[in-house]
């Protein structure tokens, strides 16, 4: 209900500043929603969101496994972290643009260098969220799951998993919003179709309301996304805990 | 260099530890083991008793494999090995059933019912650790050791912190299961009526660093024990406690 609230005075506000500042440059929720609904008819709406969804699950998927294992490995070996660590500092402060640009020179402007400069980006953040998590393991679960010689996936899965789940569930959060965040700049410099690509094209022209609308409509994507599948699998790995996690 | 073997067939567990020894934080040496011989006969219970922080838990860890860094060698009888710790160790987000189940996955259901039965965990099984007493959580480490049917099973003070009566209770449950199976169990125990309830062997440990001062076999066998029989051996048992620890009083 509150929530319900704040969001109506969100568009309340909205719609003032838009009065304010002219429909140029800030066009009213209403306007914004007629684009929406205007480029869902004709589909192309669906189409940009598609790629960019594409390219945010690609890229989210490669970085999480690619960062939970190094965060993995590093959380547990002392040598590995060490090794690692350097590294970790340069590709945390390496800025997400020049990575991009840098892919799309040596790759050339293909599908591949923009999901792996996505990747690459957020690589770095799993790994510190995880490495903190396998950092807090309980030693006296391993030793248990030693003596019992439970096998290496049986134990992965039963006895490690659920004690990084926390730590998965931050870095996969903070991870969705940066990655979708840096999937635009790539599709804004080097790919036809996305709703960076339309960005783009709108900021080219000045089009205020396909920009939101577009940006927009993406959140609601993000929203879904949060609602559907983040939220229920985060309420299922901590049925055990007492009360709300 | 060390050893940890598993040798053929219902073979005794030979423990023969030359040296443990800690580095100290101040940087110089800690002897813990010294030159500690034990051998357990298939099937029998041992029960190590010394005074604390002699050594024992170090040397249930050395056995179970958890530490390798010492000198000597230690053959394990074969099959698999179950291990009841001080705290349960249960996965605090597995239920009751699938802690058993994780390391036992290949039990059948009715050999899990009657162990549950038995321990009286039947209403517990869907329930999380954070739902357990204390009793109830180390009823449930008990019921995982005893699932893997372990040919060599390690307890470490089993029944530590738990109320007198209840203590007892559980040293019933646990006596009745190995004498239901042909397991071989080294138990560590301050509790000489314990040893005296569970035991076929006593070792008797020195101060740290740990030796085996005395091995004592227990008569009659278990099953054989009356109330007045175990009275009198826990004051057996007390009596060699005191008279090779002086000035030392034993619970």
């Amino acid at each position: 209900m509150l929530r319900l609230l704040s969001l109506v005075l969100f568009l309340a506000l909205w719609s003032a500043g838009a009065a304010f500042a002219g429909a140029r440059l800030l066009p009213g929720p209403e306007a914004v929603l007629a684009a929406i609904l205007a480029d869902a008819r004709t589909g192309t709406l669906f189409l940009h969101l598609g790629a960019t969804l594409a390219r945010v699950a690609l890229a989210f998927a490669l970085a999480m496994s690619i960062g939970t294992a190094l965060g993995i490995l590093m959380g547990r070996s002392r040598l590995a972290d060490r090794i690692g660590d350097p590294w970790l500092v340069v590709f945390l402060n390496l800025p997400a643009l020049v990575v991009i640009v840098l892919a799309y020179i040596w790759a050339g402007l293909t599908e591949t260098a923009a999901v792996l400069a996505v990747a690459v980006n957020k690589i770095p953040n799993a790994v510190v969220t995880v490495r903190e998590g396998a950092r807090a393991l309980d030693p006296a679960l391993d030793e248990m799951a030693r003596v019992f010689a439970v096998p290496r996936l049986r134990a992965f899965r039963h006895v490690l998993l659920p004690q990084l789940a926390p730590y998965l569930a931050a870095a996969s959060r903070a991870g969705l919003s940066l990655v979708w965040k840096i999937v635009l700049i790539v599709e804004l410099l080097g790919r036809p179709n996305g709703v960076g690509f339309e960005i783009g094209v709108a900021f080219q022209l000045f089009d205020v309301t396909r920009i939101l609308a577009y940006a927009l409509a993406f959140i609601a994507v993000i929203l879904l996304i949060e609602l559907v599948l983040v939220q229920p699998l985060e309420r299922h790995a901590s049925r055990w805990r007492a009360g709300p996690a | 260099m060390n050893d940890t073997r598993r040798a053929g067939g219902p073979a005794p567990l030979e423990v023969r530890i030359a040296r443990k020894a800690y580095r100290a934080a101040s940087g110089g040496r800690l002897d813990v083991l010294d030159d500690v011989t034990l051998a357990l006969p298939a099937g029998e219970v041992g029960a190590l008793i010394g005074p604390s922080g002699c050594g024992k838990t170090t040397m249930l860890r050395i056995i179970a494999g958890l530490d390798r860094d010492y000198d000597g060698t230690v053959r394990r009888p074969a099959g698999r090995l179950a291990m009841v710790f001080q705290e349960p160790r249960l996965l605090p987000w597995r239920t009751v059933e699938d802690n058993v189940r994780l390391v036992a996955p290949d039990i059948d259901d009715a050999a899990l019912t009657r162990l549950f039965d038995l321990l009286e965990l039947s209403a517990h099984r869907t329930h999380f650790p954070r739902e357990l007493s204390l009793g109830l959580a180390r009823r449930a480490a008990l019921a995982r050791a005893f699932a893997v049917d372990p040919a060599l099973l390690l307890l470490d003070e089993p029944f530590v912190s738990l109320d007198a009566a209840l203590a007892v209770r559980l040293r019933e449950e646990l006596a009745l299961l190995i004498d239901q199976r042909a397991v071989t169990a080294l138990l560590v125990t301050h509790d000489l009526a314990e040893a005296a309830r569970l035991a076929d062997r006593v070792f008797l440990l020195s101060p740290r660093p740990a030796r085996v001062l005395a091995e004592i076999p227990l008569r009659p066998a278990r099953r054989d024990r009356s109330e007045t029989a175990l009275a009198t051996m826990t004051a057996q048992l007390t009596e060699r406690v005191a008279a090779l620890a002086p000035g030392r009083t034993q619970k």
